[in-house]
């Protein structure tokens, strides 16, 4: 029972050990992995369930107690970023299906997506702050060869970049952990908890809990440290940057979330003013991105950095709306980030350009892939049936209680230019005069649409489902807002 | 002696910052194998240079040497180690690729507006 929290970890793990016996044979890679994934996503819709009628459930490995053994915790916040990661793979694995190329695939592509999702799968459910760091190294390794797999020019190049910043964030975390281990001595993440509280040193903590926000502000994109972002997620083939923009900043603010909520909540003052500042930051940069490129992949980019200001700022947010709000939030744009990647490359399959203003009239010969976008469009600003609106909503219900009338007035003016730089693609890419005739077209979207299907239909249940949806993601803010409750569950005091 | 081994550490940390900030490639990579190596040397002062002999049990001495943070760096060694291989022979596979080794030049992007 209680071993049922290392499953969305181990399956994946096997998978990935497995596929490396398949590398030349695609169409065994290509089952293995979609059947594994089938089985991550019941394994972890299940883990929801469980959660929500267990509580917190902890798995101590090798029967150690904790503080002293690795203790792998799945909350409620965990279990549901488990589930949209495991649906994101399986979506993403399907895409990858017609749109990878048979040479990337015989070069274990598969083995390499299921090591990325074992990171982020571990790096969600871990209770201990160095075993996060190994599972951010098992993920960012995975990352480093996707991003380089297929060995063009652009891809080299970007993929120097990202493992250089990537390298330097993983020494200042290493740095953070040691030092963080001198003042309290433990690193068990409910431990943590109880011996910040009780060390009484606050100005060493600060800077420590500072220095970790560098270090997860650099994984996660937020405003100074966001300047590696566009030139890597543009390098690698669409399904590849649809992975990282879903999960790999995400895991970034999930630790921001788990790290500032749970151990360093003792001096909001200093800390979270200076995470609300980086935020607003961070969204307005997003903005100013979004708004410059007619390159359909480098606008979502942008509005990775959107998104990812909203949600950190949620941290600085002290009502439950608001929390929950940046769950919802979170959540929404892992599966809407994916989709509108996957249309990118969708698109690109058929004109063979990313930029908008070089395709026209789409939707005269791909309706459905048109109205894709339109509600991927429209669900990413927020407008009421779909699932940005209830995030967006709570958000500014949180910011009003806790009188953030500044964030309020960002995110607001922020929609709108979110809806203005998709639009702007939907208009330049899908009306006007066509400008390819159907002999002219690169590819087909065949068998490109059914994964995208998949998120956008999720993404409608989110909003359309928003009741079913709710107590789950409150569950979650609880657990986040109470640090006790963790620290209860886990040490089991 | 944790002073001294945190000014060394810091010096490995000059060090490596003036090294990744140059324009040739190999030298960035020599700069963040010295500040994997500072990070490294940061953790065991961090966890405290007490006198106390080796953490084996078959020393049988009234201390020991804190066997966690040996433990921690021991991972720490073997993925940079995994990550500086990777690294290099990106590095190759770039020179060979790009023909250059000089940062300034592998700026930008192609499809920029």
């Amino acid at each position: 029972m209680s071993n049922y929290v290392i499953l969305p970890i181990l399956i994946p793990l096997l998978t990935g050990i497995i596929l490396m016996f398949f590398s030349r044979n695609v169409t065994a890679s290509r089952i293995i992995s979609v059947v594994s994934s089938l089985l991550l996503v019941g394994v972890s819709g299940y883990l929801v369930h469980l959660v929500k009628v267990n509580g917190i459930l902890t798995h101590e490995v090798g029967e150690w107690k904790p503080p002293f053994g690795i203790v792998l915790v799945a909350d409620m916040l965990s279990a549901l970023l488990v589930l949209t990661t495991s649906i994101i793979g399986l979506c993403c694995i399907l895409f990858s299906f017609r749109s990878i190329g048979i040479e990337r695939e015989r070069f274990y592509f598969y083995s390499f997506v299921q090591f990325m999702i074992v990171g982020v799968t571990g790096a969600f459910l871990t209770g201990d702050l160095f075993n996060l760091f190994v599972f951010f190294e098992v993920m960012l390794m995975s990352s480093y060869v996707l991003i380089a797999l297929g060995g063009t020019k652009l891809q080299l190049r970007e993929s120097l970049k990202y493992i250089l910043v990537n390298v330097v964030s993983s020494a200042l975390f290493v740095i953070a952990v040691g030092f963080l281990y001198s003042v309290v001595g433990t690193l068990n993440i409910a431990d943590l908890s109880v011996r910040v509280a009780e060390a009484d040193q606050p100005g060493i903590v600060t800077a420590i809990a500072m220095l970790l926000f560098v270090v997860f502000a650099v994984k996660g994109a937020l405003f100074p440290l966001y300047f590696w972002l566009p030139g890597s997620y543009k390098a690698p083939p669409s399904v590849v940057t649809a992975l990282f923009g879903a999960l790999l900043t995400k895991v970034g603010v999930y630790a921001i979330f788990r790290v500032f909520f749970i151990i360093f909540y003792h001096d909001p003052s200093f800390t979270h003013t200076i995470i609300g500042y980086v935020c607003l930051f961070t969204i307005v940069a997003g903005c100013i991105g979004a708004i410059a490129y007619w390159d359909v992949e480098k606008i979502v980019i942008y509005n990775i950095v959107i998104a990812v200001g909203v949600i950190t700022y949620g941290v600085t947010l002290t009502t439950e709306a608001g929390v929950s709000g940046a769950l919802y939030y979170l959540i929404h744009d892992m599966i809407i980030k994916a989709a509108l990647f996957l249309l990118a490359g969708a698109m690109f399959t058929i004109t063979g350009t990313h930029s908008a203003k070089k395709m026209g009239g789409l939707i005269k010969r791909h309706p459905l892939l048109g109205w894709m976008f339109f509600i991927a469009v429209i669900s990413l600003a927020g407008i009421p049936p779909l699932s940005g609106f209830i995030g967006k909503f709570l958000l500014v219900q949180g910011a009003a209680e806790s009188h953030s009338y500044l964030f309020m007035a960002i995110l607001l003016l922020s929609s709108l230019v979110v809806l203005y730089s998709v639009i702007k693609v939907f208009i330049h890419a899908f009306w006007r005069e066509p400008k390819l005739t159907a002999q002219e077209e690169k590819g087909s979207p065949k068998g490109l649409l059914l994964p995208i299907a998949l998120l956008l239909a999720l993404s409608v249940f989110l909003g359309v489902g928003a009741e079913m949806v709710s107590p789950y993601i409150s569950d979650a803010a609880k657990t986040l807002m109470n640090p006790s409750i963790y620290i209860d569950a886990v040490l089991k005091e | 002696m944790e002073i001294l081994m945190s000014i060394v550490s810091g010096i490995l940390f000059m060090c490596a910052t003036y090294l990744i900030l140059s324009r040739s490639l190999l030298r960035v990579i020599i700069g963040t194998v010295l500040l994997s190596h500072g990070a490294h040397l940061m953790i065991l002062t961090m966890g405290g240079l007490k006198q106390g002999t080796v953490p084996l049990l078959g020393e049988n001495a009234s201390s020991y040497t804190d066997p966690l943070p040996q433990a921690l760096i021991l991972t720490a060694i073997v993925i940079s180690f995994g990550v500086t291989a990777l690294f290099l022979v990106l590095a190759y596979r770039s020179y060979q690729e790009l023909k250059t080794d000089d940062m300034n030049d592998l700026k930008g992007c192609e499809d920029d507006e």
